[in-house]
């Protein structure tokens, strides 16, 4: 049986579903055998190099490049998951959706009690910059989505589970404890 | 210490659970209630000011900032909105100068919106200082406003003269109409006051007064149907030191207004079911609690309990019968939905927020403060007495097998003759339809918007091929032609609550949305599911209606409509009534809606997602294509 394969991302997340996948400790060497990686920080792998099976999001869209990266998981993947709460609600970064956009930007960089260097009141405009979008996105309102792993961060066992139910096509072991989050 | 303020919570004897009286009196006596109100009341009636605050700000009639010297609350039901209230709404932003939500700058006029407040069959109508006004017109508000402006006095202003039978009593002087189109066993003027207390109470023990009603298979009319004598029984079972009987008057479901008109043609029966109650199950408390929208019946209310009380029907020994001793007292109620839920009545007859509890225990074990209560409905009451009177066999005579008796209807909508119909349960849809004169009918609401959307299409044509599917509330999906629904508790159970649309209206976008409306105001936040489902799902309504909608939105409507009934009440339970319900009648409408060529659409606009924050860092948009 030929390896499927697997491309992951992080996007306006922490890196935390990212290190809870890696809590799957020793089985990573059976995935290894289940699965091959493509673009994926895990890897470094940067572009798509070919037809991906299974991708997986980490983190919502607070910025074009989140757009366009989603977007070409969406193209390249023929499953797309959304991992995590920041991808499936928007989570910590879906807290300014309330707030327009000009008060953080006028927070973070020109009236806020830890700035302190700012004297030219210079806001980030760099053409090279990614462009901030109005509100953060849960990545299922950007494009379509198939699966959803909640938690923050999910756990590890979770994670293993859903891998392992999609590659082998069987059902997904969900045992109270995987989903249960206090 | 501001001692307006004292004289008031000692009128209550700084009773705490007195709560809501008091906040009314202030507004009465200054229109709103301030900060230095809520530190006074705090200390006076050992709350602390978070608890006052938060029941000031759940309910829709207290407020912390003045609401005008005239403050205008104008229903927003579905029915109102069809009858033309949009040109009344402008009438009055034009002439009192200010807009919805606001007050306007010489602190004169306040405008508001509210829910429906029970006038659904005279529409547009709204609640002025507490006075209602109906079958508004712009004309109408012009001259209303010119007249307050003026000085003149609310009360001077019915443009109409006072509506027909005790609207016109000296103590109510309202323009409202009764509407009473057909009358049997309780809008009967057949009926002399008190005459059962007087003779055939005392002719039963408690335990028959229970049976007999048992007997007679009475069933809850105030929505959910339970049994009433069952009811009384466990309540008389639990032990307490004292015992409720409380009459729900709430009637805040859409479409709604029955209790209304029984409050204000027979509230002697009404009382008199509240005192039978309270002998059958040895209560000496008893409680009305009134919706604030009915608050011009309550001197005449409480007139009629002063009459009873001199004539010994209530108070010590009451009726005559020795050590029975019981008297009602009636809580005007400050504009919530969710508190004609009983538990929430309950709470909010303690003076709180009215956050439904969690049960068990039901309040016949533990209710208005903790001691067996037992919540029925006025129309309840009232059929229990004519029971009494006339004996179970007799009432089973009317009504179909799982459901007899009488039924109150309300019937509104775009019909020849709005008003107040009792029917014996059984009656089809199709003799609704005839008896108020109800034509191009496309679509009827029974039971509010919490009750079901049911079609009518294809009805003069509907072979057997065209059977239509009918959806249950008890899940079951039953093929039935529609035209021969029978109101009854097994297959189309109803408070009473009957709207009508003709063919004319857009029922998703105008009716749906509407209802969406009145559960997203109502919700009282505690479930996050109903706190948060019906703004999701009216957004994807909206969504659908405006063209972006693709199948598995109804899909995820259907399912989330499902996930919503894990709600703590019966409120969260049925908000997701009206999308489920008419998805499951008028799944066409959705399915012309909703894009057949893909099976993804966001409405998500990259470009104009960006512009606001590089507008703010002074930066050109640009867009790699790739
Ligand atoms: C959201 C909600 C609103 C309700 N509103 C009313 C009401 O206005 N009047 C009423 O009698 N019952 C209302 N009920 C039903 C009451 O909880 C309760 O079942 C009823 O008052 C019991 O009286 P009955 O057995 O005589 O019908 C409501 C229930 C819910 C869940």
């Amino acid at each position: 049986m030929s390896k499927k394969i697997i491309a992951t991302t992080s996007l306006a997340g922490c890196f935390g579903c990212h290190m809870s996948f890696l809590d799957i400790d020793e089985r990573i060497l059976k995935l290894v055998e289940l699965v091959e990686f493509d673009k994926s920080p895990i890897n470094d792998i940067k572009v798509f190099t070919r037809p991906v099976d299974i991708g997986i999001i980490e983190g919502g869209c607070c910025n074009s490049e989140n757009i366009e990266v989603l977007k070409s998981f969406r193209e390249n993947c023929k499953v797309l998951v959304s991992l995590g709460e920041c991808a499936i609600m928007g989570g910590l970064p879906a807290l300014r959706n309330g707030i327009p956009i000009e008060e953080c930007l006028r927070e973070a960089y020109l009236d806020g009690p830890t700035v302190s260097e700012n004297k030219e009141q210079v806001l980030p405009n760099d053409p090279e910059l990614p462009m901030l979008l109005d509100k953060v996105f849960p990545c299922h309102e950007i494009v379509k989505v198939d699966y959803f792993l909640p938690g923050c961060a999910p756990d590890a066992d979770l994670i293993w589970n859903a891998l392992v139910a999609l590659v082998t096509g069987n059902e997904m072991e969900l045992p109270y404890e995987v989903v249960k989050f206090d | 210490m501001n001692n307006k303020i004292s004289r008031i919570t000692k009128r209550y004897s700084e009773d705490p659970a007195r709560l809501l009286d008091v906040l009314h009196d202030i507004h009465s006596l200054k229109g709103y209630v301030d900060d230095d109100d809520v530190e006074q009341l705090a200390i006076e009636l050992v709350l602390s000011e978070a608890t006052i605050n938060e029941v000031i700000s759940f309910y829709h009639f207290f407020s912390k900032t003045p609401v005008g010297k005239f403050s205008i609350y104008l229903n927003n039901s579905i029915t109102a909105c069809f009858r033309g209230r949009e040109a009344v709404k402008r009438a009055l932003e034009e002439s009192c100068g200010t807009t919805f939500g606001s007050v306007s700058e010489d602190g004169l006029f306040g405008l508001f919106d509210t829910s429906c407040i029970g006038m659904n069959d005279q529409e547009p109508a709204a609640i002025i200082n507490g006075l209602v006004f109906t079958k508004l017109t712009a004309f109408r508000v012009k001259e209303l406003v010119k007249g307050l402006k003026e000085g003149k006095p609310v009360s001077e202003l019915i443009y109409e003269g006072t509506g027909g039978g005790n609207n016109a009593d000296k103590d109510i002087q309202s323009m409202v109409q009764n509407n009473i189109r057909k009358g049997m066993l309780l809008l009967n003027r057949d009926y002399h006051k008190f005459e059962v207390l007087r003779k055939e109470l005392k002719q039963h023990s408690p335990l028959e007064v229970i049976q007999i009603v048992e007997d007679s298979n009475l069933r809850g009319r105030g929505g959910a149907g339970f049994p009433t004598g069952i009811k009384w029984r466990f309540g008389r079972r639990v032990d307490g030191k004292h015992r409720v009987i409380i009459c729900n008057a709430d009637e805040g479901e859409p479409g709604t207004f029955k209790d209304r008109v029984m409050l204000t043609e027979f509230p002697e029966l009404v009382f008199e079911g509240m005192v039978i109650a309270a002998y059958a199950t040895a209560a000496d408390i008893g409680l009305l609690y009134l919706r604030y929208e009915y608050k011009y019946l309550l001197r005449f209310l409480n007139r009629i309990l002063g009459e009873m009380r001199t004539e010994g029907l209530l108070g010590k020994n009451a009726a005559g019968i020795k050590d029975f001793n019981f008297d009602i007292r009636i809580q005007l109620g400050a504009g919530a939905y969710i508190c004609g839920e009983e538990s929430a009545l309950i709470e909010s007859l303690e003076g709180k927020r009215g956050e439904p509890r969690d049960k068990p225990p039901f309040p016949v074990e533990k209710g208005y403060l903790n001691y067996p209560t037992i919540v029925n409905n006025v129309e309840t009451l009232a059929s229990a007495v004519k029971i009494i009177k006339h004996g179970a066999a007799w009432y089973k005579g009317f009504g179909v097998k799982d459901s007899l008796g009488t039924k109150l209807l309300s019937v509104s909508g775009d019909c020849r003759f709005p008003g107040i119909y009792e029917v014996e349960w059984g009656t089809s849809i199709r003799e609704v339809i005839e008896m108020c004169g109800a034509e191009d009918v496309q679509a009827i609401q029974v039971g509010g918007p919490s009750g079901v959307l049911i079609g009518l299409k294809d009805i003069d044509n509907l072979g057997a091929s065209n059977l239509m599917k009918w959806y249950k509330p008890s899940g079951m999906m039953v093929a039935q032609k529609f035209y021969d629904r029978k109101l009854s508790y097994s297959d189309l159970p109803t408070g009473g609550s009957i709207i009508i649309f003709d063919k004319r209206r857009d029922l998703l976008q105008d009716v749906v949305m509407n209802f969406m409306d009145f559960f997203i105001e109502e919700s009282c936040g505690s479930c996050s599911t109903c706190r948060n489902l019906p703004s999701v799902m009216k957004q994807k309504l909206q969504k659908i209606i405006g063209g972006h909608g693709v199948r598995q939105d109804i899909d995820d409507l259907l399912s989330w409509g499902k996930m919503i009934k894990v709600s703590r009440c019966g409120l969260g339970q049925t908000a997701a009534n009206p999308i489920v319900s008419s998805i499951l009648n008028f799944r066409d409408l959705y399915e012309g809606h909703v894009q057949a060529m893909t099976d993804f659409d966001n409405e998500f606009d990259l470009e104009k997602s960006v512009q606001a924050a590089n507008n703010f860092v002074g930066r050109k948009s640009v867009f790699h294509q790739n």
